[in-house]
């Protein structure tokens, strides 16, 4: 596309520019409230810097948050490989076999990533506690795996359509069965989708709140749960909670600076998830 | 975290069928886990007991499981789902009276303590207008740790002096202030998130109805469409009127800062807003902050009292059952209460242990008339609670005292209140 | 693939080379995630539907062994009509409010930043990323932070003392004025009007694009709903013995304020790779033509993002339906003024012992996000089998 020359062009940046400041603002914010001594934070001065850099917030909130970044960890780590690797297979069978009922099995399996959580809520718990998986992480790690797989399958399956079906004719022809076909065609090309599949997967789930909330007890809880109950009203130092959520942040933001072409690309390809 | 326990993780992942399997939710032995909401400047007098705790039984790993919120709103939730999950904790904070009874105990989820009391002689040393509210014919259900008192007003007498207004006996002599107060561009009466508005509101209720039609309400004997209701309600209408209009973000303790920062004049709360300010303030009672009862309640003492319970099905029942031993304890609760700002319920509890406010609270608990605290989940259940939470919000929105009245009356014969 | 639920066209399988064995093992690999969400997706919700038609007793739910009885659809007239379900009604009018600001406004910023984003001279992947990165937090993050921007005495209130001006004093989040009330029982009359607006919308596209039979069928449609609504029929219908005022509440703006920069990036990124695929050759031609920069973009590029706009409004909207996180940190579960309904489920469910009545509102819920999902998943799939 043709780009604007001459004062519209001064004028279109001097516009981003301001745009940027109105979308940092929130991380300035933080960083400026989290780096504050508790007695200074206050709602007329919440602007200005901090007079004295105070890194305590921050080692004070990793203390407390420690075991539960390691709760989120864990679950996030897990369950999106499993997802991930269940959505693989399933998408290599809905992309390359035949099966009677296809056309209305993948609709059916991607309406179970719109649904409201709270309408399998009550019934989800008491299968979890009559399963004796209630509170702990393997049962949020089952959780985020069934819930995640409509996503999984329905990226893997488009991933695998690009796949011309000459290889994998090719491949039966040479004698590799099911099991052959995956590992030595579409494994190798499944690269770039399970990288995609797992960025996504894991911000999904590193950020979930619904199911951690009602799921897990405390000691298997993760971040976002823990940060919402710091800062759920009682706090008033507000170095704390401002610190906290820096930390939750973090990883994602992360993946998303270092991998950000990926996470678009997720976030374009997977357009749907809530 | 240290590096190799990243690669152990990333490591685990490779075997995640494995893990998956592998991980179990059953906890190891020899672990206590005590469930409450307090945290912040109310957590160190829980950690003090902790403390007493792990030095008498070394070997027991006490996890603090603590969900703030303001009174324990979003602890309540967790916990909820914890007993439906059939996941208790060991033990866990609830307020005596009806949301000890109304929800725990009708639902067969507590363990008789009755053999603990005989056993500790507990029966004689609590007093037994409490023991009744942790009672049922059926036995006693929890073990009480501390008394706030709820219909206390706050404010700083430099301030006031400043100001030149008097602290209200009444809310006549409030409303006649207010306008004084708001004219200097002082905000008469400070108020928080909702559940304030309910705690307000209780104080209110008291100070127009008095203590024995204020007992009415919770038996029955006092419809809630009557006259007198609504009276409260337009009261508390206008007493509205004068409190700052930010107060659904606020805190409770950002309420009572504003008291403190003299951006406010008054603050009803209960006499943990003491402790905050003791504590965490670093204000001297008397001189540096002061209290009344609240207006119109001179003489009468709300009441509320954090207690412990023994779920059934707890994993550690053993610990547990050492952890109400102790908090029953003289020694337990007069370590407990200095710090809490609460007095103990124990009536040999060793007043010179506490602070100038709470020997003055002390002595107001033995010759007052006691009532329980709505807000505070003495007087009634928890569907009612959390009903009445919505009846104050139509209040808050439409101002409209008959509505909320007639919604009330509902709400009571919902939830059985009286029956 | 952009914005699509499905990319290429479905290729040709390769059955004459699979084997009986293959295709058995394929049949076998599915079946374990398909068990799974048949039980997780469609066995929970039936669950919770029948759920939602009993009663748990008063104070018995969270009894071991509740005694249920079965009530029928009491759940759901009472949080239409009971009078104490207020609440809940109001929630609906937020939800609505919050879904069509959230869906709209962040359809507009998308917009907006992608076409400012396709103008820049330099710093394109800076900004890319400025605008995006809202998008991997947690909304509970989000919600932190916006309640400390939002605090009245302070946050976005107090910019303009830095500045030498007077503070801001707008209630963000805790103000409790509504507008454009209206009174419950004539709830029907509204949606009527809704339907109206959405058909009207529906015939002047068949209009435009000249579909005559299409037309004709929509115009009819409006007559007949302008009909209804001028006969006034429905404003005589008593939902409720006294008139209930809902509206908008003014609170709402600060959750569509974090929600629309936590998402707007979103819609920007597919905003950005829709005026991607445009062929530079239509907009040329368009210029050679004679037409200004604003007109090309008016005529050539926007109607080409219609596709990419109902995707975004698909899934931007059922993120709002759904919202709950966002709100439950950033103004707290007790908080009537913003409350939604997925909070009052929440609510009834764990703190007020009403399972039955929670899941009555998950089972609502779950319809008003199936009128948008469905309609779309079925002519996604449809598009692909053809």
């Amino acid at each position: 596309m043709t780009k604007p020359r001459g004062a519209t062009r001064v004028l279109v940046q001097v516009l981003a520019v301001l745009l940027a400041i109105a979308y940092l603002i929130p991380v300035y914010m933080t960083l400026v409230t989290s780096l504050k001594d508790p007695k200074e934070i206050n709602l007329m001065t919440a602007w200005q810097l901090p007079s004295q850099v105070n890194w305590e917030s921050y080692s004070t909130a990793f203390r407390q948050f420690a075991p539960y970044l390691k709760n989120s960890f864990t679950l996030a780590i897990c369950a999106t490989a499993l997802s991930a690797i269940m959505g693989s297979l399933n998408g290599y069978v809905l992309s390359k076999y035949p099966l009677p009922g296809r056309n209305i099995i993948m609709p059916l399996i991607v309406f179970g990533m719109f649904i409201p959580y709270q309408s399998v809520l009550v019934p989800l718990f008491q299968f979890m506690q009559r399963t004796k998986l209630y509170g702990g992480l393997p049962g949020l790690i089952l959780v985020h795996v069934v819930y995640g797989l409509p996503i999984t399958t329905l990226l893997f399956r488009s991933f695998y359509e690009e796949i011309p079906t000459e290889l994998i004719g090719a491949a039966s022809i040479d004698g590799a069965d099911f099991f052959g076909i995956f590992r030595y065609v579409i494994l190798p090309l499944s690269g770039p989708p399970f990288l995609v599949v797992c960025i996504w997967q894991f911000t999904q789930i590193w950020n979930e709140f619904l199911f951690a909330v009602t799921l897990t007890r405390p000691n298997a809880q993760p971040i976002t749960v823990a940060l919402a109950n710091l800062a759920g009203g009682q706090a008033v130092s507000w170095n704390l909670p401002m610190a906290g959520s820096v930390l939750a942040a973090m990883p994602t933001v992360l993946i998303y600076i270092l991998l950000g072409r990926y996470f678009v690309r997720g976030l374009l390809a997977g357009a749907l998830k809530g | 975290m240290k590096t190799s326990r990243w690669l152990k993780l990333i490591g685990l992942c490779g075997v995640v069928v494995l893990l998956f399997a592998t991980v179990t939710s059953a906890a190891p032995q020899g672990e206590l886990e005590i469930f409450s909401w307090w945290a912040g400047d109310e957590g160190p007098a829980l950690e003090a007991l902790i403390a007493m705790y792990e030095e008498k039984y070394p070997d027991v790993t006490v996890i603090n499981a603590t969900v703030t919120g303001g009174a324990g709103v979003n602890a309540k939730a967790v916990l909820k789902t914890r007993m439906l999950g059939g996941d208790p904790p060991d033990t866990f904070q609830v307020h005596a009276g009806q949301e000890l009874i109304g929800t725990w105990v009708v639902a067969n989820r507590m363990e008789d303590l009755t053999w603990l009391y005989e056993e500790e002689g507990w029966m004689e040393v609590f007093p037994a207008d409490l023991l009744d509210l942790l009672s049922t014919d059926e036995g006693i259900w929890s073990v009480p740790v501390n008394i706030h008192r709820s219909n206390v007003l706050y404010y700083i007498p430099d301030n006031l002096a400043r100001w030149g207004v008097e602290v209200p006996k009444t809310w006549d002599e409030f409303l006649e202030i207010a306008p004084k107060l708001e004219a200097q561009g002082i905000i008469p009466l400070s108020l928080g998130e909702n559940w304030t508005a309910i705690h307000l509101w209780e104080c209110v209720a008291l100070s127009v109805l008095g203590p024995e039609k204020y007992g009415q309400l919770w038996d029955g004997a006092l419809s809630w469409k009557s006259p007198e209701v609504i009276e409260v309600w337009e009261l508390f209408g206008k007493i509205l009127e004068y409190t700052n209009p930010d107060a659904p973000s606020l805190s409770w303790q950002q309420a009572t800062d504003m008291v403190v920062n003299g951006q406010a004049a008054f603050n009803i709360m209960g006499d943990w807003a003491s402790g905050y300010m003791t504590t965490t303030l670093k204000l001297e009672p008397v001189t540096g902050y002061g209290w009344a009862p609240a207006p119109g309640t001179e003489g009468v003492f709300i009441m509320l009292s954090d207690s412990f319970g023994l779920p059934v099905g707890c994993r550690n029942r053993e610990n547990a059952i050492a952890w109400l031993r102790m908090l029953g304890s003289l020694e337990g609760q007069d370590t407990f209460n200095p710090l809490k700002g609460s007095i103990a319920p124990r009536i040999d509890s060793d007043l010179s242990k506490y602070n100038a406010y709470l020997q003055s609270a002390a002595n107001d608990w033995r010759t007052n008339k006691i009532v329980g605290s709505l807000a505070h989940g003495v007087v009634a259940n928890e569907r009612f609670m959390n009903d009445f939470a919505t009846v104050m919000d139509i209040f808050l929105a439409s101002k409209n005292a008959e509505a909320a009245a007639n919604a009330a009356e509902a709400v009571a014969i919902q939830s059985g209140i009286g029956r | 693939m952009t914005a699509g639920l499905t990319g290429n066209p479905p290729e040709r399988t390769v059955k004459d080379m699979q084997s009986r064995r293959d295709q058995v093992m394929a049949a076998v690999i599915i079946l374990p995630s398909v068990i799974l969400l048949g039980i997780f997706v469609y066995g929970f919700i039936a669950q919770t539907v029948r759920v939602s038609m009993t009663d748990w007793g008063q104070e018995a739910a969270m009894v071991i062994n509740p005694k249920i009885t079965y009530v029928g659809m009491a759940n759901y007239r009472e949080l239409f009509t009971g009078f104490l379900n207020m609440r809940f009604r109001q929630d609906l009018t937020n939800m609505f409010f919050f879904t069509l600001l959230f869906v709209g406004f962040s359809l507009l910023v998308g917009l907006l930043l992608a076409v400012l984003i396709e103008q820049l001279v330099w710093g394109e992947t800076f900004f890319r990323t400025v605008f995006l990165y809202p998008m991997s937090l947690s909304f509970v993050v989000t919600g932190t932070i916006w309640r400390w921007l939002l605090q009245p005495r302070g946050g976005i209130n107090a910019l303009p003392t830095l500045v030498g001006l007077p503070a801001g004093k707008f209630l963000w989040l805790t103000s409790r004025e509504q507008t454009l009330t209206f009174d419950w029982s004539h709830i029907f009359h509204y949606l009527c009007l809704g339907v109206l607006i959405v058909s009207a919308a529906a015939a002047f596209s068949s209009w435009t694009g000249g579909d005559r039979r299409k037309l004709r069928a929509r115009l009819a449609i409006c007559a007949v709903l302008i009909g209804i609504l001028a006969s006034g029929i429905l404003t005589r219908i008593k939902l409720l013995p006294f008139a209930e005022a809902h509206g908008f509440n003014k609170a709402l703006w600060g959750v569509v304020i974090a929600a629309v920069w936590q998402m707007s990036g979103y819609t920007m990124a597919l905003y950005l790779a829709g005026l991607r695929t445009i062929p530079d050759e239509l907009r040329e031609a368009a210029r050679v033509d004679g037409a200004s920069k604003f007109q090309v973009y008016r005529y050539v590029d926007f109607p080409l993002l219609g596709p990419i706009t109902v995707s975004a409004v698909v899934i931007l909207g059922h993120i709002a339906l759904k919202i709950f996180d966002l709100i439950f940190a950033m103004a707290g579960p007790d908080h009537y003024p913003t409350s939604v309904p997925a909070i009052t489920m929440f609510l009834k469910t764990f703190r007020g012992n009403e399972l039955a009545v929670g899941s009555a509102i998950g089972v609502i819920l779950l319809i008003l996000v199936s009128l948008l999902i469905i309609p779309y998943l079925v002519t996604s799939f449809r598009a692909e089998e053809r």
